[in-house]
């Protein structure tokens, strides 16, 4: 008898519909390393090789990688979740780390064992391949579409179809530069001004027939430099997504900057080339692609609708007792479906981070409580969990406290975003993850989650300009860097206000340098002033909006007002005065910056 | 030396043990703790809890207590516990030290057995004492002086089976890191000899070389890397058994993996 047989195996209501993964990649990767480590590969094509699997280096070290899974369109299934609890423990450290862009990542894993995940991840279906390098990343989509009450139609099934037609792509395998394809469900909830390419759903009537298609955003993105994207034309009907997708790559592999690292996204294309012709190139670009791809190439998307099912009746006992924090979390984490009684539920994690526990308790909640037997990864380093009954949210919300999930201020500016920096990062020169986690800490501490007036504001934390935490586009947004008093350096970071990812996005405006040690207060201050100056109706995102526009008339008028009041804030203190100042967070001695070599570009 | 790699038996099925059970020709030892075991066990097994064993570990205390349990030079041995198969990995080298050589870990722990509705029982066996002989064998066994005195040779292989963020902040220099958990399958205490082989050969672990295992205090989790290894049919494996705790009592030197904040990517 083995054991196996024995074990009772959970039977799951929905399962992948799309295995991402290629069981060889397995054997390839194991057997190209040992290449590596007898010296029969050289430095570059290892790389570049190491990158196209999803492994990116970690910092100060050669003998770690990083792998990114990805979650195309953010889907992950129970036993996927499963899966990465087990790898989590036995090659990483513990935890894992959710995202912005919809990936999974394990930090710390020993190069030699990156195959080893390969093999356990196909067995769930997942795949890495090209989460890094210059190809098709992760394709995103807004973890509330098919069910946010804004939306023209569900476009998770495109999204999918997308990512399944360029994984593995030959077209797609050497780009100039990483490529990003972001999907939504509505101008509100996506980020489609920010990506290479980016896609709202839109209903036309077209000869009296509603007709589905998309607006198209092309060329935005951001990094050391960030540009906001251009929608293409009005409406691009369904049947000329893939076309347009192919013909935005092929100029950019045949226009895109091959030799000049620093600015070979396709956003420096557009914006060197100029709009308008860069949007001409597209449209004859798509009319070629049309002509001669018409028969052999389409996208498959498969819209069979997702069998809703509430799992079987959950257990009232414990009977009807509200936990203390319930009504708080509810409205901080939770968003009303369209589809009636039902809510998506929003888990905060701090700064993405989430132990092999809590991943494995995720794969009980979704069967427990997910009546689409899924759950979808966010923007913002988090997961949701949707299709929640709205008589099980007590339930779910006792089951959350348990694992530690429970964490209110999920859709607030309580939660924000902070990159890998100093953690694992080779190019970082702060520790901004860590600092991510302690603004949660105290702000929730503060309650600062209940103040409606912050609730649309965003705080993104990024270790050095390279914005992967994506700080140019948050309220309150801060990149890292070294200060130094006299000898001294202490870890600092550039703060720039009233960037947003809406309809309006725009990019934060640079107000001052905030000390890592003073960035609390200041941020404090900051919601203090507002107060003081604030008019009835205001939020602080609306107020700080005025102020970067010029169109306030309160005593704050302008970023340099609130410059001024901040300056005495961030004067630094000797070294004999405050040593802690001049210490970054988790970390006893003294500050220095210190960089490897960074593999954005390869 | 001609067998460096060939597999040896280290783990006992269930089917296999239930048999030897019925056909009394097996001693079973439950390592876990004496009120664990008088509530149920696997029928006719004998407790010795990790505990007792290591309040006094020399060769001559434990080769009392191996008579005591009614095991001499011929008698199977089974071990269990419900800890993954660390305590028990821990136990059974230790029989194994003082010259027992025939000594196996059950293949699942005490928990996933009850959870298989496997016979259990709470009736503590009658047991004759017997005498088993003597025959140390210091090969498996790895000191602080010993580690320190094969520091520069290149064919021996020092593994730490520490969780990874313990190993990144503080090891043996030279060590390379296996987690335990590494060695697990997801319903056996260790995974299939393929599966263990195939991790080791992307190591470069093999058999050309001397393999020493420590872990962060009693040698529990670094015993279950030993039975692993051997599992792989890597037998030229020694334990350091009194691990990392005494290493850092000794104040001898340690690495550390520097300018990075890893434990801020916990989320423990
Ligand atoms: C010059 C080098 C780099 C640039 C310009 C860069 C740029 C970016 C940008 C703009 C994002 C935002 C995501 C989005 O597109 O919406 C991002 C995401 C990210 N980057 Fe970088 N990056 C660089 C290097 C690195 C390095 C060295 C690491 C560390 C291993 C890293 C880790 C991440 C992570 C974890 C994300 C989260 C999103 C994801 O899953 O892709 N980046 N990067
Ligand atoms: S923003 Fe800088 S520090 Fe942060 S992950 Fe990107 S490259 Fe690293």
């Amino acid at each position: 008898m083995s054991i196996s047989k024995l074990t009772p195996s959970s039977v799951d209501s929905a399962k992948p519909k799309i295995n991402w993964a290629r069981i060889d990649e397995a054997d390839n990767f194991a057997n190209t390393v040992k290449l590596y480590r007898q010296g029969k590969y050289d430095e570059d094509s290892f790389r570049r090789f190491r990158l196209q699997h999803g492994a990116y280096g970690t910092r100060m070290t050669s003998d770690y990688a990083m792998v990114r899974v990805k979650l195309p369109a953010g889907e992950i299934y129970p036993k996927q979740f499963e899966t990465l609890s087990r790898l989590s423990e036995q090659y990483s450290i513990g935890s894992a780390h959710f995202s912005t862009r919809e990936n999974i990542q394990l930090h710390w894993v020993i190069l030699e064992d990156v195959s080893e995940i390969f093999r356990s991840l196909a067995e769930v279906g997942l795949t890495s391949r090209e989460a890094c390098g210059n190809s098709v990343r992760n394709v995103m989509c807004s973890p509330l579409s098919g069910v946010c009450s804004d939306e023209k139609f569900d476009s998770t099934p495109y999204a999918l179809a997308t990512a399944k037609f360029f994984l593995r792509n030959p077209m797609a395998q050497s780009l100039p530069r990483k490529f990003k394809f972001n999907f939504t469900c509505c101008e509100k909830h996506g980020m489609v001004r920010m990506v290479d390419v980016g896609l709202i759903p839109e209903i036309q009537q077209i000869n009296g027939s509603k007709q589905k298609g998309f607006k198209i955003f092309l060329g935005g993105g951001l990094g050391n430099r960030s540009f906001v994207g251009h929608q293409l034309e009005d409406f691009t009907p369904e049947e000329d997504l893939l076309y347009t997708s192919i013909a935005v790559m092929r100029i950019f592999d045949r226009l895109g900057d091959r030799k000049n690292l620093a600015r070979n996204r396709m956003r420096y294309l557009v914006n060197d080339m100029g709009w308008e012709k860069f949007q001409n190139l597209v449209l004859k670009e798509r009319a070629i692609v049309r002509a001669t791809q018409s028969v052999v190439t389409k996208l498959k998307v498969d819209t069979t609708p997702d069998k809703i099912t509430r799992p079987l009746k959950i257990s009232d006992e414990g009977g009807s007792s509200v936990p203390d924090g319930y009504a708080r979390w509810l409205k901080s984490n939770t968003i009303k479906q369209k589809q009636s009684d039902y809510r998506s539920v929003f888990i905060t994690l701090e700064a993405g981070d989430i132990t092999s526990n809590q991943l494995n308790s995720m794969a009980a909640l979704i069967r427990e409580f997910s009546s689409e037997g899924k759950a979808r990864s966010g923007f913002v380093q988090n997961v949701a969990l949707r299709y929640v009954h709205e008589d099980d949210l007590v339930k779910l919300y006792s089951r959350l406290l348990e694992t530690g999930l429970a964490k209110s201020g999920g859709l607030t500016m309580t939660a924000p975003v902070g990159c890998s920096g100093t953690t694992s990062c080779n190019l970082a020169l702060t520790n901004s993850h860590r600092l991510a986690k302690e603004i949660q800490r105290k702000f929730l501490e503060l309650k600062l989650d209940e103040d409606d007036d912050l609730a649309d504001s965003s705080i993104k934390i990024s270790g050095c300009p390279n914005s992967c935490a994506q700080h140019g586009i948050a309220t309150i947004g801060f990149f890292g860097g070294g200060g130094r008093l006299g000898k001294d350096m202490y870890p600092n970071y550039q703060m720039s206000l009233g960037g947003r990812f809406d309809a309006d996005t725009t990019l934060g405006q640079t107000c001052l340098r905030v000390p890592a040690k003073r960035v609390i207060p200041v941020i404090l201050k900051i919601i203090e002033l507002f107060k003081a100056n604030k008019q009835s109706d205001d939020t602080l995102k609306s107020w700080i909006h005025r102020i970067v526009n010029d169109s306030e008339d309160s005593d704050i008028k302008s970023i340099g007002d609130i410059k001024k009041v901040l300056e005495p804030l961030v004067a630094p203190p000797t070294k004999e005065d405050d040593p802690d100042f001049y210490l970054d967070y988790g970390s006893d001695t003294s500050y220095h910056t210190k960089t490897g070599k960074g593999e954005c570009a390869a | 030396m001609c067998c460096l790699t060939e597999s040896v038996k280290v783990t006992t099925d269930i089917d296999s043990l239930r048999s030897e059970i019925r056909d009394n020709s097996v001693r079973v030892i439950d390592v876990r703790r004496e009120g664990d075991y008088k509530q149920d066990h696997i029928p006719n097994s004998v407790n010795l809890p990790l505990a007792t064993l290591l309040s006094d570990d020399s060769p001559e205390r434990v080769l009392k207590l191996v008579n005591s349990l009614g095991i001499d030079d011929e008698t199977p041995v089974v071990v269990y516990d419900d800890t993954f198969g660390a305590l028990a990995s821990r136990v059974a080298w230790t029989l194994e030290w003082i010259g027992h050589s025939d000594v196996t870990l059950l293949e699942t722990t005490y928990g996933n057995w009850k959870s298989l509705g496997l016979e259990t029982d709470s009736l503590t066996p009658e047991i004759s004492n017997k005498e088993h002989s003597m025959n140390l064998q210091s090969n498996i066994l790895a000191t602080s002086e010993y580690l320190e005195s094969v520091k520069s040779r290149d064919d021996v292989i020092l593994i730490d089976n520490r969780e990874r963020l313990n190993y990144l902040e503080q090891h043996i220099p030279g060590a390379v890191s296996l987690p335990y958990r590494t060695l697990a399958s997801s319903d056996g205490i260790l995974r299939s000899k393929e599966d263990m082989k195939r991790l080791f050969d992307n190591r470069d672990i093999s058999g050309d070389s001397e393999i020493i295992t420590y872990c962060g205090s009693v040698g529990t989790l670094s015993g279950l890397a030993y039975y692993a290894l051997k599992s792989a049919g890597l037998s030229n494996t020694k334990l350091y058994v009194r691990s990392f705790k005494e290493w850092k009592n000794l104040e001898k030197p340690t690495d550390k993996q520097q300018d990075a904040n890893y434990w801020d990517l916990s989320a423990e």
